[in-house]
């Protein structure tokens, strides 16, 4: 279990053209109006997935991808005849139902699915509901409270369990998934051998799907380039910094902290130099309380935001159609990534459908979809390799310059601590 | 057989028609049950729970932390300071429309647009304060371009940026909740009053203020209330921490990174409620006191 935190050794994509101390990154190389794109290196993007290692531990190097292939589709409604069989409700893999087709059968006769806490602005999340609906017309897809928080998926799944309206499937933190183990089924989706083994629970319980890495996005033409983290000081960014939530309750923001620590000196361990930078945001009156909306950003009132590079790409193309150039800078070296997780809900009420949804999100249709907004998918490496990588999709994946981290279980549990100590005390009012 | 059952009659109809006043409270303390009772007491049961249902003080320990306790006071000094303004600006603006033809226009439109304005709360009175002085505000952009002057861009994030907006829906709430209680004033006590010689400070100090008072004191509880459990407006103005009581069960409630705490949320709302409770004792004491004279 403790393999699926393990830091992604990511190997960088050898972008040599960028040589200066600071490395852009641009999450819109192929939206042609944005300035930013123009600096983009477009045809390197992070490889993710690939060799990875249980933390502390040697790195193992196996890249699960190699020798799996990642077929181009999974087959529409229209594809299959085939009756299901077997129950879904425990079934572990595609097999049990009579192969993919009975799965589909199975999915179709549920005629519905739940999913919860996906904004279709996050990682194009919209664009992979709208095309599973289209894929499967027959199942009505239920998208709630799209804007819920990891934890609340967990409570939803809690507060309606037995009835109609429960989640079928989770997308989940890292935190929030190994601590609700309990609440999900284990299933392993076709392509499951071509998930490198660091990315996923040995049963099924979860799987990691997409990263980002933590950007800054700032609007370019009110305040320039921006070159340094320690340029934010300036009276010119007077209370328009902000991270993306509270870092004691947001894991994006957590990973702003972070970030700042790694590009400030400090380290996964030791993250006392990212609140130190936001102490001193704080005081030099750069630092915005205001939550970073689209509707806050495209106000002006947020100016430069700290955040994954798949919300930075939805921003950009968001305020490019208002004529404001949003760009995005990461310091050289720092590339913080953290994975979500997919995992099915234990008492779905629509255990096919789920089990459908996951077999969508793993094939390389839905893994090209959420690569053209920015989110590098787990699947990236064995799709590359089986040649069903989209390329133009391919070309929304941030540039990035060294190999991508993310937080082990207990390097998270000691920010935790730290942030619970100390985030208020730099930060409060 | 037939003896038997003979009594029995008349005593079932006076059953149903005993229970029958009583069938009609079914509805109101099923309500009370629903929603204030089940509500309590799941707080209260919570609140000494671990995550596995054992029983613990865990979370009650938690409430010693700084954090919560800043937040406490900030929560409290926010309430109070806004609950008396409101209360005073609002009191007197009752009032002054007493004075004017109880259905006359004036008057009209202002309880009117009292009856909104105390229920615009929440995202959109925080988007309408940063539409108007927030850091592109339509007021700061004036006072920059006209005056040069910057209004700070963190000012609603502040508390005391948040007193201003909490007062648009408190003075209107109070000028709703206390315009009854002075419209029960009696132009016949001033008159009486003043064929008796007395001046008018005399007429608000020994009837006016004295009959108002115990009112007085149940709207000024009820913005105070208004403004503790106020949560929406304050959560759309401030994001990166949690300066309020509300704000913190929030971030114990939705927290996704290994800090949340459904059990530490519901102490702090045990918490709440504890500080709601006490100014509930408080208030009924005072009203016995300044209402002594009429009894």
């Amino acid at each position: 279990m403790l393999a699926g935190l393990a830091v992604v050794a990511l190997a960088a994509s050898a972008c040599g053209s960028d040589s200066g101390s600071t490395t852009s990154t641009t999450a819109a190389a192929t939206t042609p109006a944005t300035s930013a794109a123009s600096s983009a290196n477009s045809s390197s993007a992070p490889t993710s997935g690939g060799a990875s290692s249980t933390s502390g531990e040697a790195s193992t190097s196996t890249s699960g991808g190699s020798g799996a292939t990642v077929e181009a589709a999974l087959p529409n409604s229209a594809d299959c005849s085939d009756p299901a069989s077997g129950d879904a409700k425990t079934a572990t893999s595609a097999e049990d139902l009579g192969g993919i087709c009975g799965l589909i059968a199975a999915a179709k006769a549920e005629g519905a699915l739940n999913v919860i806490a996906l904004p279709p602005d996050w990682a194009n999340y919209g664009t992979v509901i709208d095309t599973f609906r289209k894929k499967y017309p027959e199942i009505t897809v239920n998208s709630q409270q799209p804007d819920a928080s990891s934890a609340q998926e967990i409570q939803a799944a809690e507060a309606a369990k037995g009835t109609t309206d429960a989640p079928d499937v989770f997308d989940v933190g890292t935190a929030v998934a190994l601590e609700s183990l309990d609440y999900f089924a284990p299933y392993k989706v076709t392509t499951w051998d071509a998930i490198p083994e660091g990315n996923k629970e040995e049963t099924g319980l979860w799987v990691n799907d997409y990263t980002g890495v933590m950007t800054v996005g700032y609007n370019s033409d009110e305040y320039g380039e921006i070159t340094s983290l320690d340029q934010l000081t300036d009276a010119k960014f007077q209370g328009a910094v902000a991270l993306n939530g509270n870092p004691t309750e947001a894991n994006a923001a957590l990973n702003g902290v972070v970030f700042a620590a790694l590009a400030n000196g400090g380290s996964l361990d030791d993250i006392s130099a990212g609140v130190d930078y936001f102490k001193g945001l704080k005081d030099a009156g750069t630092l915005s309380s205001v939550d970073p909306t689209p509707a806050t950003i495209t106000s002006g009132q947020v100016g430069v935001v700290f955040d994954w590079s798949y919300n930075q790409l939805g921003v950009t193309k968001q305020l490019e159609a208002e004529g404001v150039t949003w760009k995005t800078f990461t310091p050289s070296g720092v590339a913080l990534g953290s994975f979500y997780n997919q995992a099915i809900n234990k008492d779905a009420p629509h255990p096919a459908a789920a089990r459908l949804w996951q077999e969508y999100l793993f094939s390389s249709e839905a893994q090209n979809i959420w690569m053209s907004g920015g989110a590098s998918p787990v699947l990236y490496e064995a799709m590359k390799a089986s040649g069903t990588v989209d390329a133009a999709s391919e070309a929304n994946l941030p540039t990035i310059d060294s190999a991508v981290v993310q937080l082990s279980q207990d390097q998270a549990k000691a920010v935790n601590t730290y942030l619970a100590d100390n985030w208020s005390k730099a930060v409060g009012s | 057989m037939t003896t038997a059952t003979i009594p029995q009659a008349p005593a079932q109809r006076r059953g149903l028609r005993a229970a029958g006043p009583f069938l009609g409270t079914v509805p109101f303390f099923l309500y009370t049950a629903l929603f204030l009772l089940l509500p309590t007491a799941i707080v209260v049961i919570g609140a000494f729970q671990d995550k596995d249902g054992g029983f613990s003080f865990e979370n009650i320990a938690e409430l010693g932390d700084a954090s919560v306790l800043d937040a406490l006071w900030n929560s409290v000094v926010l309430s109070l300071v806004t609950a008396v303004i409101g209360a005073v600006v609002g009191g007197v603006l009752a009032y002054v429309l007493t004075t004017t033809s109880p259905t006359g226009a004036m008057r009209r439109l202002v309880t009117a647009a009292c009856s909104v304005l105390a229920q615009f709360g929440g995202a959109l009175l925080a988007f309408a304060f940063i539409a108007t002085i927030g850091a592109n505000g339509l007021i700061s952009r004036f006072l920059e371009d006209s005056l040069g002057t910057k209004v700070a861009p963190d000012l609603l994030s502040t508390l005391s940026g948040l007193i201003p907006v909490y007062l648009y829906f408190q003075i209107p709430l109070m000028v709703i909740v206390f315009l009854p209680a002075v419209d029960g004033l009696r132009p016949q006590w001033r008159e009486a009053a003043e064929t008796l010689g007395g001046s008018t400070w005399v007429y608000w100090r020994k009837i006016g203020f004295p009959l108002l008072m115990p009112s007085f004191l149940g709207s000024l509880l009820l913005l105070f209330a208004n403004a503790f459990s106020a949560y929406a407006t304050a959560a759309a103005l401030i994001s990166q921490y949690n300066p309020l009581i509300a704000l913190q069960v929030r971030g114990k409630l939705i927290a996704e990174t290994g800090l949340g705490a459904p059990n530490v949320a519901k102490a702090l709302a045990l918490l709440m409620v504890l500080v709601v409770a006490i100014l509930m004792v408080l208030y009924y004491w005072l009203q016995r006191r300044a209402s002594r004279w009429s009894r």
